[in-house]
Parts: structure tokens; C-alpha cells; sequence
């Protein structure tokens, strides 16, 4: 899915954004072409990630970003209630996502596109992709959403 | 058994600055009070300090985490050293004591001060919280995965490993409850407790939820304060005036993968391995523990090292917190003796070290464990990062 190009609205708190260097830039622009790209060794297939160009798994060194299917499913979530700076819209649903490729890799991620309480443990979810400055933040939504 | 060199290293002092919402003093004096009385209490002098540890050392800037270095505190009361250290990368907040049991063993110190300041309570009343995010600033370093998605603070962050341990466990509210509501109660009986009135099960309930599963009350409370705590080579601390608290076995594994978002046990964290190696290192046993001072950032922590420590079975520590009574101060297990951070303060461990001593030494006045209790454990925790040491007064 391609990016939106959605500035926050008025009075609520930026994005964060990373720094990047030349590895993890994949994983934070990718998005822009709608790709959500991993480091995966050309030698094993596994997926390597957070990126770094050298296999745990085979020592191989042939490592580069590759995209994946953007879905997966919630290894664990919280609610989070807590106004911790003014404008912030709660509440609002911080997770990591397993990749259906390969369970051990997880994006911390926003679950967007469905009630708070309507999330669940497990639920499969799929990556959507929002723009700001040359960062496109990965956020899942429930596979189902409309 | 092997003679680890933890075994010939024992704590000899404690100090404690005063503890508060907010300091008239500044984070070096309170610390300069924490080391004076730690120093004194040992029967030691400056002079005989010869190495300082602290973690995780300065962090040169506003936000109180740690606001004083081993550089201040050795310049302030003009020790004169053979050795220091600070650093954050340790596993866990035991860092320093880790440390100096290395020094001491590898013949550079006969008596270190460790010492840990915090100075978060001030921090909030400027415009820098304790926050994982700067305003305006692009993120580095370990939580740079978590940037873009409004994570603040360490509560949102690791409220995903203790939703993950509610869903396995089926933990209930009125279990996760029993920690604070304990912490409180012994808080009530500890004059340097910061928060001192009893809470029960409505006040938790109705306390805010900050991020599920975590209200208000499973957090503990920033605060300023220094704690201080020496340690000596154990045929210098036989000769010292306080019964030596030998240190008797140390975790410091780090078998998991160090990531926040990746580390291999979301809901355990990096507590299993460590609880392993510490039991590996001494004879005793769980049923030996006679108080237990475990780490309580948030009270799931300390749910957590229930289980991990083996007191009771993985998720039982439902079952074994229910209705208090066996982590209260006369029960089998106490826990937190001295309202833990959750209500003495966010000493960051060391306040859980410090307590542990007053224990083992009988100076808990109210809050005193009866049966004249002579082993207890100590944990740190967070995410990939934890440590133990299990402590015996000779």
C-alpha cells in the first residue's frame, strides 16, 4: 500500500523521526514505493534484522534489504491511556508485529484503522505506510480493515 | 563448589540521602550525604576508600536519570583512587556492583564505594521529563525502533512484555494489585518512605491506567535521592564494625538477544537466565531466601522475579501473590520490605540493596522481619537487561 501523505493535525505532537544510516535507511523509506524492506542473507533466506550486512545464522556476508509481504500479526500490544504531552491523541495502540515470514523478526509499530479495544494477541495485521519528510513510517492496520 | 570471587566480596556500609518529591539539596550533595553515611557506617574513612563504581555514570544533561559521575563524587570528598568506573552498558543497574567485585578481585581495591543518584523529581518540574523522546530531536541509540510512535516513556514501552505475561498468565487485577497494595503498607511503617498512606483494592482499581495493563500504582515514583553502599574485600570486612553481607552469588547472564524489540522472551524479559546463572553460583536454595527485595520499575517486575528467582511455578505468581499474604513482612516471602519504588522511590535497585542490608542487620525497626532474617535476594530488571545478587550476612 502506498504512502499518505498526511501532516499531523493541528496541535498534535509530531512523529519522531529515526536517524538513519545506510543500512537501516530500507527499512524507514521503503515505504514510499510501498515496500517494506528487511535485510535477508542471500545464502540461508533468513531474515536479519535489525540490518546489519553479516548472518547470525550462516555467517554469510551477503546481506541486503529485500521486500516482504507487509503482514503479519500481533506478538504483543498495549492500550496506552496516558496523555504524556498536550494534544496527544489517546488512546492509542503500541505493538510489536511478528513478519509472517519469519516469527523472530518484530516491528514495533502503531496498530491504526481499528478501535483500540478491538485489538487483540495474535491478530494478523498488514503494514501501511505514512509519509513525513523522506521517513514513511510503517503503521499496521487488521487485515480485515475496510 | 568453585570460589567465585563475589564470595570474597561483602557490603560493609549503607547510606541514604533523604528521599522526596523534590530536594532543597543538590543531586551532588545528596550524594556527598549517601557516601558520608555508607563511609561512616562502614567504620571506614575517606582515606581508606580506594575505588568508586557507579552506574550508569553522568549523563550530562537535564533529565535526572543520573545526574552525578564517579569524576564529581571522587573530586568532592578528594578520594584518592586506584580505580572507578561508571557506564551504562552493564547488564542492568547492578552494573557497579558487578564491577567492583571484579576490581576487588583482580587486586586493584580493598574498599569501593558504589554509589547511584537520581534527581528526576526536579528533572519534572523543568521542561525535560524522563521521556525516551527529545522534542524536536530525530532519535538514535536502542529505541530508535521505537521513534515514530509516541513512546514517551518506559511505561508504554514495556507495558507490551507485561500485557504479553497478562494474556499468558491470566493474572487478574486483584492479584496485580496485592504488590502495590503491600509496597504501601510497608512503606507505611518506613519514615523515609515517600508515599506512606495504606492504599487497598478500590484505590487501585481506580487508579488511572497509564498503558495495559500498568495503572498508576503498578508504577514506581520518580523521586531525588542518592543511595550509597560500600564494599570490602572480605578479610577487611571481617575487621570492619558491621557483621559482613557477604555477597554470595551474582547474575549477570546475558544469553538473550539485547534488543528491546527483539530480545528472544518478551514476557519473562532477560530474568530467567540471570535467576540460572545466580542459583548456579551458591548452595542455597529458594526456601533459603528469608526477604526479598525485587526489582519494581513496574510491580510486573516484581511479579516477574517471583517466578523467575523459582518461589513459586511459571505464571504462578498469581496464585502466590493472591490476598498478600505471603509477600507481606510476616509472611513467608516478604517483599519489598521497605515500600520498594513503587512507594519509597525510584532509587533505581539500590534503594532495594540498601533495604536488604537493613534487613539482614535488624535495623527495620517496625518494618523489621521477624526470625532474625539472614539471606536476601536483589534483582534489577528491564527488557533485555537484568541482574541479581543474593546476599548473605555472615
Amino acid at each position: 500500500m502506498m504512502p499518505n501523505d498526511l501532516q499531523a493535525p493541528p496541535g498534535v505532537p509530531a512523529r519522531t523521526l529515526p536517524v538513519t544510516d545506510m543500512d537501516s535507511v530500507a527499512f524507514w523509506t521503503g515505504g514510499a514505493r510501498g515496500e517494506l524492506l528487511i535485510f535477508r542473507c542471500a545464502d540461508c533466506a533468513y531474515y536479519v534484522h535489525p540490518p546489519v550486512r553479516f548472518c547470525p545464522q550462516c555467517e554469510s556476508r551477503d546481506v541486503a534489504p529485500q521486500p516482504v509481504s507487509g503482514r503479519g500479526r500481533i506478538a504483543s500490544f498495549t492500550v496506552n491511556h496516558k496523555q504524556w504531552v498536550p494534544g496527544l491523541p489517546v488512546p492509542y495502540v503500541l505493538a510489536l508485529v511478528a513478519l509472517e515470514e519469519q516469527d523472530d523478526v518484530r516491528i514495533a509499530t502503531n496498530i491504526v484503522n481499528v478501535a483500540p479495544d478491538a485489538v487483540r494477541m495474535g491478530m494478523k495485521v498488514r503494514v501501511v505506510f505514512e509519509q513525513q519528510e523522506e521517513i514513511a513510517i510503517p503503521f499496521f492496520e487488521p487485515e480485515d480493515a475496510a | 563448589m568453585t570460589l567465585y570471587a563475589e564470595k570474597n566480596t561483602a557490603i560493609t556500609g549503607i547510606g541514604q540521602s533523604e528521599v522526596s518529591r523534590g530536594s532543597s539539596k543538590t543531586a551532588l550533595e545528596l550524594t556527598v550525604d549517601a557516601a558520608l553515611e555508607a563511609i561512616a557506617d562502614a567504620g571506614l574513612t575517606r582515606a581508606d576508600i580506594d575505588g568508586l563504581a557507579t552506574w550508569p555514570g553522568s549523563d550530562d544533561n537535564l533529565s535526572g536519570i543520573s545526574p552525578v559521575g564517579s569524576p564529581a563524587l571522587q573530586d568532592a570528598l578528594r578520594l584518592k583512587l586506584n580505580w572507578y568506573a561508571g557506564g551504562r552498558e552493564a547488564p542492568g543497574q547492578y552494573g557497579a556492583v558487578f564491577n567492583a567485585v571484579g576490581a576487588i578481585a583482580a587486586g586493584l581495591c580493598r574498599n569501593v564505594l558504589i554509589f547511584r543518584t537520581v534527581y528526576e523529581a526536579t528533572a519534572r518540574k523543568r521542561a525535560y521529563a524522563n521521556s525516551l523522546i527529545k522534542d524536536g530531536e530525530r532519535q538514535n541509540g536502542p529505541f530508535i525502533w521505537y521513534a515514530p510512535y509516541y513512546v514517551y516513556s518506559a511505561a508504554t514501552q514495556q507495558a507490551l512484555y507485561f500485557n504479553l505475561y497478562v494474556h499468558k498468565s491470566g493474572i487478574k487485577p486483584e492479584q496485580i494489585a496485592q504488590i502495590a497494595i503491600n509496597q504501601r503498607r510497608n512503606a507505611s511503617l518506613n519514615p523515609r518512605a515517600i508515599y506512606r498512606t495504606p492504599i487497598d483494592f478500590e484505590d487501585y482499581i481506580n487508579s488511572p491506567i497509564i498503558a495495559t495493563p500498568l495503572r498508576l500504582y503498578d508504577c514506581d515514583v520518580p523521586c531525588d535521592g542518592a543511595t550509597a553502599i560500600a564494599v570490602s574485600r572480605m578479610d577487611v570486612a571481617k575487621s570492619l564494625r558491621n557483621p559482613p553481607v557477604r555477597i554470595e552469588a551474582m547474575g549477570t547472564s546475558m544469553q538473550y538477544r539485547n534488543s528491546w524489540t527483539q530480545l528472544d522472551a518478551l514476557d519473562t524479559q532477560a530474568q530467567p537466565k540471570v535467576a540460572e546463572m545466580m542459583w548456579s553460583r551458591t548452595d542455597l536454595k529458594p526456601n533459603d531466601v528469608d526477604v526479598a527485595q525485587l526489582y519494581d520499575g513496574f510491580s510486573f517486575h516484581t511479579i516477574n522475579w517471583l517466578e523467575n528467582f523459582g518461589f513459586c511455578e511459571r505464571y504462578g505468581a498469581k496464585d502466590f501473590i493472591e490476598g498478600g499474604g505471603r509477600i507481606a513482612l510476616e509472611g513467608e516471602l516478604p517483599v519489598n520490605t521497605g515500600g520498594g519504588a513503587l512507594s519509597g522511590g525510584r532509587l533505581h535497585a539500590y534503594g532495594a540493596v540498601h533495604e536488604a542490608c537493613i534487613q539482614l542487620w535488624g535495623r527495620g525497626d517496625a518494618r523489621q522481619v521477624k526470625g532474625d532474617p539472614q539471606v536476601a535476594v536483589t534483582s534489577t530488571a528491564g527488557g533485555p537487561l537484568a541482574g541479581a545478587l543474593l546476599l548473605v550476612r555472615e
